[in-house]
């Protein structure tokens, strides 16, 4: 019996809940100024933008450096998030969707069949969002690591405890078996680089008001390229060998390898790239998603859904934030390590 | 609101990348956990190796979720 009442007791709450939901949503229909749009709250999240936005009416306005016959700069207030039209010398710039583009005085858009603005594009050198961001986490960074070395002059210093076991966490684990225990000490550095670079940024980004750093592609695609870069130079003649010429195999086999060894060149650090940025895009976009939940429903019981899901969500994402730095640290040791055997 | 076809049927493509990377990494972990109830001191060369082989997995279902995410959040 009390199992029977269980059931009911949970069939009419959420059933009520359910209706209360239902009731909103008619309500909000009536009324079309309030419709909130979760696409684009989770764009703005996700995107880099000109100016950080701290709170509801607060923000930070950061420099815009463009190109366009000479340097110009000026602030991102100037745009007042893309209301204003921008006067430089008789030049006309106009904001829209974190792009900038260059208008005559009146601020006309061109637009092709499909919509899509055609206005020329002064090159954009700007200070934004994630590059502001890029220099505080080096400067997090070198903080860290500079009181850690100064700590070694004293004696009982306990500030290298927990990064000392990072370090020889990817010494042992990374470092050693996957590029030899001769060769290692040349690239350990670098790899110690990317790693805290990594951790620090997916760090940062799980922050309230942190920009995504590693969750933008153009960082992760520059961060594969140094490791393409790094495999190609220093690749021994063994690895060329077997990318155009593999032996002991047949000659049919031989050609038909060629194409897919010269693809796997960039494949593989393309892979590094979209395997980061998809991580912790997908992380932020699921979080962003449970808290819009509340703002979707309109209704303060669904809190009870949203929170706790956002919060599992969040440690999650400390996680991922850790086991991502490892494995594009790893990863890109492996690649490395393939290249490098004798 | 309007809702577009390509909107639902790419929601349907993310489920299913979804759904493969859910039975690879399924597949992984359950080898992984009988080679170390066979093996316990070789744990830690097994976790590391898992762990890179769900990454290498992870890494392709996720290329089909941003084709998604590129065409819903267009």
């Amino acid at each position: 019996m009390l199992y029977k009442k269980k059931i009911s007791f949970l069939f009419i709450f959420f059933f009520g809940f359910s209706n209360l939901t239902c009731l909103h949503s008619q309500k909000l229909n009536f009324n079309k100024k309030i419709t909130f749009n979760p696409a684009f709250f989770i764009k703005s999240h996700i995107n880099d933008s000109h100016e950080w936005h701290l709170k509801k009416n607060v923000y930070i306005s950061l420099p815009i450096i463009l190109f366009d016959k000479g340097f110009k700069l000026f602030m991102s207030s100037k745009f007042d998030h893309g209301n204003n039209l921008v006067n430089i010398n008789n030049n006309y710039y106009r904001l829209i969707n974190n792009k900038i583009y260059k208008t005559n005085k009146f601020g006309f858009l061109k637009r092709d069949n499909n919509g899509n603005i055609i206005n020329n594009m002064p090159l954009d050198f700007s200070i934004t969002k994630n590059v502001l961001t890029l220099i505080i986490s080096i400067f997090i960074l070198c903080l860290i690591f500079i009181k850690l070395s100064l700590s070694y002059k004293k004696k009982n210093s306990k500030t290298g405890l927990l990064l000392e076991y990072i370090f020889f966490y990817i010494k042992n684990e990374i470092a050693i078996p996957n590029l030899g225990i001769k060769k290692y000490k040349l690239y350990f550095p670098f790899f110690l680089t990317l790693f805290f670079f990594i951790l620090i940024n997916n760090l940062i980004g799980i922050f309230p008001i942190g920009p995504n750093i590693t969750g933008n592609i153009s960082v992760t695609l520059s961060l594969s390229m140094i490791i393409f870069f790094i495999i190609i130079f220093s690749a021994k003649k063994k690895y060329w060998k077997h990318i155009f010429w593999m032996p002991k195999v047949p000659l049919i086999i031989k050609l038909l390898l060629i194409p897919i060894e010269i693809f796997g060149i960039f494949i593989r650090p393309l892979t590094l790239c979209i395997r980061l940025f998809a991580n912790i895009t997908a992380g932020h976009i699921i979080l962003i998603s449970f808290i819009s939940l509340i703002f979707i429903f309109k209704n303060i019981y669904s809190i009870i859904i949203s929170i706790p899901f956002s919060i599992f969500i969040l440690l999650l994402e400390i996680m991922v934030a850790f086991l991502q730095a490892f494995i594009f640290t790893s990863l890109s040791a492996l690649f490395l390590g393939i290249a490098i055997k004798d | 609101m309007e809702i577009h076809l390509y909107v639902g049927l790419s929601a349907i493509g993310a489920g299913i990348a979804v759904l493969g990377a859910g039975l690879g990494i399924g597949k992984i972990g359950s080898s992984a956990l009988e080679a170390i109830a066979r093996q316990p001191e070789a744990s830690n060369k097994i976790q590391t190796a898992m762990i890179i082989s769900a990454a290498l997995l992870e890494g392709a279902s996720l290329f089909g979720i941003v084709t998604v995410l590129l065409a819903v959040l267009k």
